[in-house]
């Protein structure tokens, strides 16, 4: 029997209708946008100003405190503006304009295909390299990666897993990273099991991914025979379930630990990292290339053309669905991510970020609500939920405002993976009500922690 | 069969009468000294038990109005002054009169000025909306519409308007007491001054967008322009973030930041004339006018004095 998590979960239809879609690259806009605030953390300082000339790869963005990361121009070209935009919500932020001018990279960057298996023996310089690169956790949550690898003095990591579930449905854009930069994404696993310090690493890959998980195997049986680094590196097939990518979920399927409430995973002495953050760390250390794009898919029943693109970040989406044949007439909803945890898109002028990783387009039939009916006390959303959690409960002291009671029920434990709106037979929206009362309940927890 | 009755009743009887005295005697044991005066100051209250004064409830403003030293920083805005000068009568201190407040929307952006920009099928809740995203129109602080205010109010003082979309304020039921100003996610509403016969001019909207941004969302938005600013004699105006707020306390309720207004995002209520906007806008021009020939002779006259030295 393949191992998963031991709590909760869903069996969603995968509809990986875009798996056989070969990554392509996106011809450059004519301008780009790039957000400041890409990551989770302080914000970016701008380090460019209107008029000046940016190559591909130049930072343009510096870290705004210790929980923030490099932002790096996507083009070369001329600084237009720098000022608010509406995002992906419609919410303003901060934002540099450049109008594109050809592709001129910075010097020193290796835009080559070759690969570099040689990993440098200096740990200190591969971190401060994957600083400079501007490499966030490319899974969902874009956390800075440096600051995920220096874990606090006095806690060790024993295992680091590479996510590969891409447990959503839809998503194939990791699929296709793991089949077509196989190697990149084992020299990245690499590099971060040696900045660790530890002698096991596993690529987590669902049984959906037959394909990825025969090429992984390939792949590093190869780069055995050429190094030592390789060794401890093994690859594990993962029955499928959602959300098996979520972090603790993961380290629950792989390593059979649990990672209490409150704690994080090196506290069970487990690192996660996407399999998009591998290649981005491979990017940055063996080619001195910081992120400037990331695959994107772009899928959809209803959408006429489907597509796993290499997209510069600050790409507008309007620019990708002209570029792909235009908006589909019955496509009714736009989402940012996948369709259990992605989030709707408002504002179709927006650009993409590091972290996008998809652009799925539904069409009305297919995310229409339920009309809300009464609970019936079935429990399905607490079989459901994957941390174990009463969500039937937490929506009603939600929907009271019962912030106490929130918190002792661990309502800021939610992943927010959507197992409990997806289950519920009477169509309440569970989730919605929950994630509103996690932020209120985060907010007083920070607020009670900055008085201490 | 009768003596069993008896015996019933005299059982009974008699472990009532010890039970209570056990009871006397706890209660006399444990009692707690409270000062006399919270009950009197609580019956005083308006019982709303609403919250709006900060306290949880009337009985903890009676507790907290008794324990404090003076009355300053306490108000009760449903009861109003005449509640307060009961309670300041009761615990004998005095109290400084307050004017009365009401509940002001300040979003004009009407479903026929804002047109929406997308279809939001979430649960229909403010709160939910706001922390999903901007809302379903081009204006990321304007009124989302599900009607948080309304359920906030216990007094029934709010309304939906089903043709613009956006609460209404019964000024005869509401007490201002600040519920649906904590309700309110995009912080709309604000609690001003009543005014002289209930009439008031206010800024109706919060767009902290530049102009062209602003108008491309709303027909009805403050595009931070400035020209009521500058028309403005009394210096009430202020011009922040790219949206006007008129001070009460400084509004001498002349309307004619209203009048000069290039988007109506200026709102006079309760006045007893239609606004003349026209003869306001002649009256205003005129006035400049003579400001700047005045000011250019100034000008001149310095200028010939100088030359004269």
């Amino acid at each position: 029997m393949k191992r998963t998590f031991s709590i909760g979960g869903v069996h969603p239809h995968d509809n990986k209708i875009s798996r056989d879609c070969a990554i392509e690259v996106l011809p450059l806009p004519q301008t780009v946008y790039i957000q400041l605030s890409q990551h989770i953390g302080a914000p970016a300082q701008p380090l460019v100003a209107v008029g000046d000339k940016v190559k591909v790869g130049q930072p343009v963005g510096e870290p705004g405190g210790f929980v923030s990361a490099y932002i790096h121009s996507s083009v070369s070209g001329t600084v237009k503006s720098i000022g608010p935009r509406k995002d992906l919500a419609g919410n303003n932020q901060l934002c540099i304009e450049i109008a594109v001018e050809g592709d001129e990279w910075l010097e020193g960057i290796d835009t080559s295909d070759t690969l570099v298996s040689e990993i440098p023996g200096d740990n200190k310089a591969i971190l401060e390299k994957i600083r400079l690169g501007g490499v966030v956790g490319l899974g969902g949550a874009t956390f800075p990666t440096h600051v995920k690898l220096s874990p606090p003095p006095g806690k060790k990591c024993e295992m680091l897993i590479i996510n590969g579930c891409e447990c959503e449905p839809y998503l194939t854009s990791d699929f296709r990273t793991l089949l077509e930069k196989g190697e990149q994404v084992a020299v990245g696993t690499a590099i971060l099991k040696q900045v660790l310090g530890v002698e096991q690493a596993t690529i987590a890959i669902e049984e959906n991914k037959p394909e990825a998980i025969a090429h992984m195997e390939e792949v590093l049986a190869a780069l055995r025979g050429r190094a030592s680094a390789y060794e401890g590196i093994r690859v594990m097939s993962l029955r499928k379930r959602y959300p098996q990518g979520g972090e603790k979920q993961l380290i629950d399927a792989v390593m059979h630990r649990q990672v209490p409430s409150g704690a994080l995973p090196i506290d069970v002495g487990a690192v996660v990292q996407n399999v998009a953050t591998a290649l981005a760390v491979y990017d940055a250390v063996q080619k001195n290339k910081p992120i400037v794009d990331n695959s994107v898919t772009v899928t959809g029943e209803c959408f006429p053309r489907q597509a796993n693109l290499l997209v510069r970040v600050g790409t507008p989406l309007s620019y990708i669905i002209d570029y792909l044949g235009g908006m589909p007439a019955d496509a009714a909803k736009v989402i940012s991510g996948g369709p259990m945890m992605g989030r709707a898109v408002a504002n179709l002028d927006a650009a993409t970020l590091k972290g996008t990783s998809s652009l799925l387009f539904l069409t009305r039939a297919q995310t229409e609500r339920r009309a809300e009916g009464p609970c019936i006390r079935c429990g399905k959303c607490a079989e459901a939920c994957p941390m174990g959690l009463e969500p039937f409960l937490l929506n009603r002291l939600a929907r009271a405002g019962m912030t106490a009671e929130l918190e002792e029920n661990a309502v800021q434990d939610c992943i927010e993976c959507g197992c409990c709106l997806y289950s519920c037979p009477a169509g309440i929206p569970l989730l919605d009500h929950i994630r509103m009362a996690k932020g209120q309940v985060l907010g007083i927890i920070r607020a009670r922690n900055a008085k201490k | 069969m009768s003596t069993t009755i008896i015996w019933t009743i005299v059982i009974i009887a008699v472990l009532g009468l010890v039970l209570a005295v056990i009871l006397f005697l706890v209660a006399e044991r444990f009692k707690v000294e409270e000062d006399p005066r919270i009950d009197l100051v609580e019956k005083a209250m308006p019982g709303a038990n609403c919250g709006g004064c900060g306290f949880a409830g009337c009985r903890a403003f009676a507790d907290a109005a008794v324990k404090a030293d003076t009355l300053d920083g306490i108000f009760c805005p449903v009861g109003g002054n005449d509640t307060m000068k009961q309670v300041a009568a009761i615990l004998g201190r005095t109290v400084a009169e307050k004017a009365p407040a009401v509940a002001v929307v300040r979003c004009n952006g009407t479903c026929a000025a804002r047109p929406k920009v997308n279809d939001y099928q979430g649960a229909s809740s403010c709160k939910v909306k706001a922390a999903l995203y901007a809302g379903d129109t081009g204006c990321s602080f304007g009124c989302l519409g599900c009607g948080d205010c309304v359920e906030a109010c216990q007094f029934g003082a709010l309304k939906m308007d089903p043709e613009t979309g956006l609460p209404v304020v019964d000024e005869a039921l509401c007490t201002a007491c600040g519920s649906c100003v904590k309700a309110c996610p995009k912080a709309l509403i604000e609690l001003r001054p009543k005014g002289p016969r209930g009439m008031r001019e206010f800024v109706s909207c919060v767009n902290k967008d530049k102009g062209p941004s602003a108008r491309k969302a709303c027909a009805n938005a403050c595009i931070g322009c400035g020209i009521c600013v500058k028309t403005c004699t009394h210096g009430a105006i202020v011009l922040e973030n790219n949206v006007a707020w008129i001070d009460p306390s400084l509004c001498k309720l002349c309307r004619e930041c209203e009048a000069l207004c290039p988007t109506g995002a200026i709102h006079g209520v309760n006045f007893p004339k239609p606004l003349d906007k026209e003869a306001v806008k002649n009256r205003v021009q005129e006035r400049q006018k003579k400001a700047r020939e005045a000011e250019a002779a100034a000008k001149a006259a310095a200028a010939a004095q100088t030359k004269e030295d």
